[in-house]
């Protein structure tokens, strides 16, 4: 995880896709991950149109295509829950090699495994490309409520300082000789979970005196609005639309 | 942190892109955010201030929130261990409901999903909806619902709002097992039958939620002890004033004295609560006839425990049996058959467990009510001595 | 300034706190009637120990808590409900724990934060976050997170979130603790550096000597002395009874006190 600039998704670089404005690319991203799941799942050609228009996009972002497949392994429990639709699902059945799989049990997995993974490339590629405070603030833009982009950007701020807590408090248990092995040491593990909370808690009341401290009166000042051009929204929505053409196509043929 | 085992835990329930077809995800998308919006007002009043300096709640609701929201976040990292190199962890829905209130938990939740989905690609963007729906709302509603109710019947003892805590947290993950199977239903991209995704994911929720009980009961508890009153659920319990008679008082003046010695709300509120007790009785039973059902369904037809919930609830089984050290640990890595057997004992699991809460309120109640009737005899015998911190 | 002017001259002292009394809703009193005055430029310590209700003293300058009885003023200007912007203006409080403090994403954020809600923008708010940043010598760190700088570095920016509001006074919790001596010295150096007027909450009485000509110890809730740093802590009697003690082998007569 990781506040501030970096994250763990992040990739520095200077791309035409890294400049961008954040909420042209979550819009953009939204839009084509929404086009691909209203996409029909017998339409084959148009997933692989859809990877090869990801393929693009993550060429002209320079993100090497290791660094994407390797973050799409987040993908893997859900794999293993479409893997078995086949065997479950009802319906007209096929014997492959001894198994008896059911067709649509075999379009399901079909189904969640091409419309996921493309998810979650898109979204991998987003997050690699746009750095976390611009990921907030474009969601701002994108008229997500600035009390929860507010909720959204302490989280983030005080998320390590709240692990830090945690693990320090780990190496005081260690450091005690307790090593939390089974069961019965829950009641233990719990007290620290208890005692985080009233950390953080505190922390909050804090973070809130330093902040009314300095003017703080409900809401953030915006500081940059910078103007989006034409131009870069015409770039961002080249993905969408081109997969919605393809959707179409899909559709249609 | 990382690591595939702990990743895998976490997206047991985050649905990703495709696996709801896209109508059905903008409409939990709208609920999801009219809940949010309404959220965002709850909370003002939830976080507004109650200590130093009269401070206006939307000033409050930002930073507090926020670290609410990163508290979850990084709770949901640690790791309670169960045997054998498996381990559980928190999902949260019940503990915020708990701690901050509904509308905050709900907010918190929510930020921590989003984050999620928009920082790691941990649950689909057009999934953002579904994910909210089931896991922030249905979670911490059912949660707080099911603990408010509990604690007003249950005796105003700190052990209650443990035992409150308990079973809210244990039928809200199932409860979330359920909205996912509504949710399903209405736009599941695949053929598999409603009944065999239903038996299949309330089922190994049940069992998730076993180790969610635990584990949030413990932390609400290890709350109460030092700070009684950062538990949003237990405000208004705090136990009342304690009044010592002097043994220079005239011993007549004592009994007339004690009464009065009960600070009004406590006093006024005893009448309603009584008859209001009632109804919570019968909504805490539905409650437990439901969680019962939904378990006895799930052992009654072993047949819809397939694989599919076998799969999904590897971890949650070898959580959970060794939690109850049961045999089941050798089964839940084998073939079909043992995955039925394993599946139709989890179920049985699930049953005693429910029943198990369930005795145990009733016992407690019972107790209660005979502690009730005594109560005109002597204030300060219902209320625990105050405990020191 | 002279550090033997105990009873402050200036027509318009930055703070006068008069007959300040505070319970907490609990009940629990906290100030019995604290009066004290610093004079515009003045650096002065408050000491006392533990529990003696320096930190509720310190919440009042800024109308976090409203006055139980007396008055506080900020230059002039009543502390109360009308003007608690204009006052969160004049008073800049440094809380102890930086991470507090320093609650934006960026260094440049944070620093700008105050003067943002103040409505300041543009190029006139670029240049106010360079400047405080460069009085703590912060300026090459505008762009870096706050958790990853060091203890020091981030005690330094949280002094800069303050400065950028060209308070009146700045008010210090604690500055020194939890700093290593080269942040310590660095962090006095800076505060030596600065033309506003100081308190400094402490209990570490070499950084008051070295710091602040004046220092009053609160005690019980009232102001029980008042006078040069130095005379105070020669005067063991006083500090006892106060629970103030004098680090191993520092003997405040000793030492040549910078003015």
């Amino acid at each position: 995880m990781g506040a501030g600039h970096a994250h763990k998704l992040y990739r520095h670089g200077h791309s035409p896709v890294h400049g961008l404005p954040a909420h042209c690319k979550i819009a953009a991203v939204f839009c084509f991950v929404l086009v691909v799941v209203s996409t029909p799942r017998e339409a084959l050609w148009a997933f692989g149109l859809y990877a090869a228009l990801l393929a693009l996009a993550a060429a002209a972002a320079r993100v090497p295509a290791r660094f994407l497949l390797t973050r799409l392994l987040i993908e893997v429990p859900f794999v293993a829950f479409a893997v078995l639709m086949p065997f479950v699902a009802e319906g007209p059945r096929v014997h492959v090699g001894g198994l008896s799989l059911s067709t649509s049990g075999l379009w399901g997995t079909w189904n969640i495994l091409a419309k996921g993974t493309l998810g979650v490339a898109a979204s991998v590629l987003l997050a690699a490309t746009t750095e976390l405070r611009e990921l907030l603030q474009g969601l701002q833009r994108l008229r997500m409520p600035p009390l929860l982009v507010q909720i959204a950007s302490f989280m983030i701020r005080y998320g390590d300082v709240i692990t830090d807590e945690m693990r320090r408090m780990r190496i005081a248990r260690l450091s005690r000789g307790f090593e939390a092995r089974g069961v019965r040491h829950w009641g233990v593990l719990a007290k620290s979970a208890g005692a985080l909370f009233i950390r953080s808690y505190e922390r909050g009341e804090r973070v809130h005196l330093a902040m009314v401290s300095r003017g703080y009166t409900g809401t953030m000042p915006v500081l940059d609005a910078a103007s989006v051009t034409r131009a870069q929204w015409t770039r961002a929505a080249a993905l969408p639309l081109a997969a919605l053409a393809v959707c179409l196509l899909g559709w249609t043929l | 942190m990382g690591g595939l085992r702990n990743l895998k835990r976490r997206t047991l329930m985050h649905v990703p892109d495709g696996f709801i077809n896209a109508p059905v995800s903008l409409a939990t998308g709208a609920v999801a955010a009219a809940a949010v919006a309404v959220s965002l007002r709850g909370a003002r009043r939830e976080l507004a201030g109650t200590g130093a300096g009269a401070v206006a709640g939307a000033e409050r609701t930002a930073p507090l929130a926020g670290l609410v929201a990163a508290f979850i976040f990084a709770v949901q990292m640690l790791n309670f261990p169960v045997a054998a190199g498996t381990s559980g962890h928190l999902l949260g829905g019940a503990l915020a409901a708990i701690l901050v209130g509904p509308y905050t938990g709900v907010l918190c939740v929510s930020v921590v999903l989003l984050m999620q989905g928009v920082l790691f690609a941990d649950g689909g963007l057009t999934a953002l909806g579904v994910n909210i729906t089931d896991m922030a709302i249905v979670t911490t509603v059912v949660a707080y619902g099911l603990f408010r109710g509990l604690v007003k019947v249950l005796p105003r003892r700190r052990r209650s709002i443990t035992v409150a805590s308990f079973v809210a947290a244990l039928v809200s993950v199932p409860a979330a097992a359920v909205a996912f199977t509504a949710i399903y239903a209405l736009g599941g991209t695949a053929d598999v039958p409603i009944g065999k995704v239903f038996t299949a994911m309330v089922g190994v929720h049940v069992l998730i939620g076993i180790g969610e009980a635990v584990i949030t009961a413990l932390t609400v508890g290890a709350v109460i002890a030092v700070r009684p009153d950062l538990v949003h659920g237990a405000r208004g319990l705090t136990a009342p004033l304690e009044l010592r008679t002097s043994p220079l008082a005239a011993p007549a003046d004592a009994p007339a004295a004690a009464p009065e010695a009960e600070p009004v709300p406590a006093a006024a509120a005893t009448a309603p609560r009584r008859s209001a007790r009632r109804i919570w009785l019968a909504g805490l039973a539905a409650a437990l006839v439901c969680a019962g059902g939904i378990s006895y369904y799930a052992s009654a037809s072993p047949d819809g425990l397939e694989k599919v919930a076998h799969d999904q609830g590897i971890d949650a089984k070898a959580e959970d049996h060794a939690a109850k050290d049961s045999p089941l640990a050798d089964y839940s890595v084998k073939d079909i058959t043992d995955a039925r057997l394993s599946g139709g004992l989890a179920g049985v699991i699930g049953v005693g467990a429910t029943l198990a809460v369930g005795t145990g309120v009733f016992v407690v109640l019972r107790r209660r009510k005979s502690a009730a009737t005594a109560e005109p005899a002597g204030p300060g015998a219902e209320h625990p001595a105050p405990e020191s911190v | 300034m002279d550090p033997l002017s105990t009873t402050t001259p200036a027509p318009a002292p930055s703070l006068a706190v008069s007959r300040l009394a505070y319970a907490y809703p609990d009940g629990h009193q906290a100030l019995f009637g604290v009066d004290l005055t610093v004079g515009r430029g003045e650096r002065v310590a408050l000491l006392g120990p533990n529990g003696a209700g320096k930190t509720t003293l310190v919440l009042h300058l800024n109308g976090i808590l409203t006055a139980g009885a007396g008055t506080v003023a900020v230059a002039g200007l009543p502390v109360a409900k009308e003007h608690l912007a204009e006052i969160r203006r004049r008073v800049g409080i440094v809380f102890q724990d930086p991470d507090d403090q320093l609650f934006m994403p960026t260094v440049r954020e944070d620093v700008a934060f105050g003067p943002a809600a103040a409505g300041l923008r543009g190029a006139e708010l670029d240049a106010r976050v360079t400047e405080a940043l460069t009085r703590v010598g912060m300026a090459d760190f505008a762009d870096r997170p706050p958790h990853h700088l060091s203890f020091g570095q981030r005690r330094r920016v949280a002094v800069a979130t303050v400065l950028a509001m060209r308070p009146e006074i700045l008010v210090l919790d604690e500055p020194s603790s939890n700093l290593d001596p080269a942040s310590r010295r660095e962090l006095a150096d800076i505060l030596r550096s600065l033309d506003v007027t100081v308190l400094m909450v402490t209990h570490d009485l070499p950084y008051a000597l070295e710091l602040c000509p004046r220092s009053v110890v609160l005690s019980g809730g009232v102001i029980v002395a008042d006078g040069t740093t130095q005379e105070l802590l020669c005067d063991e009697e006083l500090m006892r009874t106060h629970r103030l003690e004098l680090p191993f082998g520092f003997d405040p007569r000793s030492v040549d006190v910078p003015l």
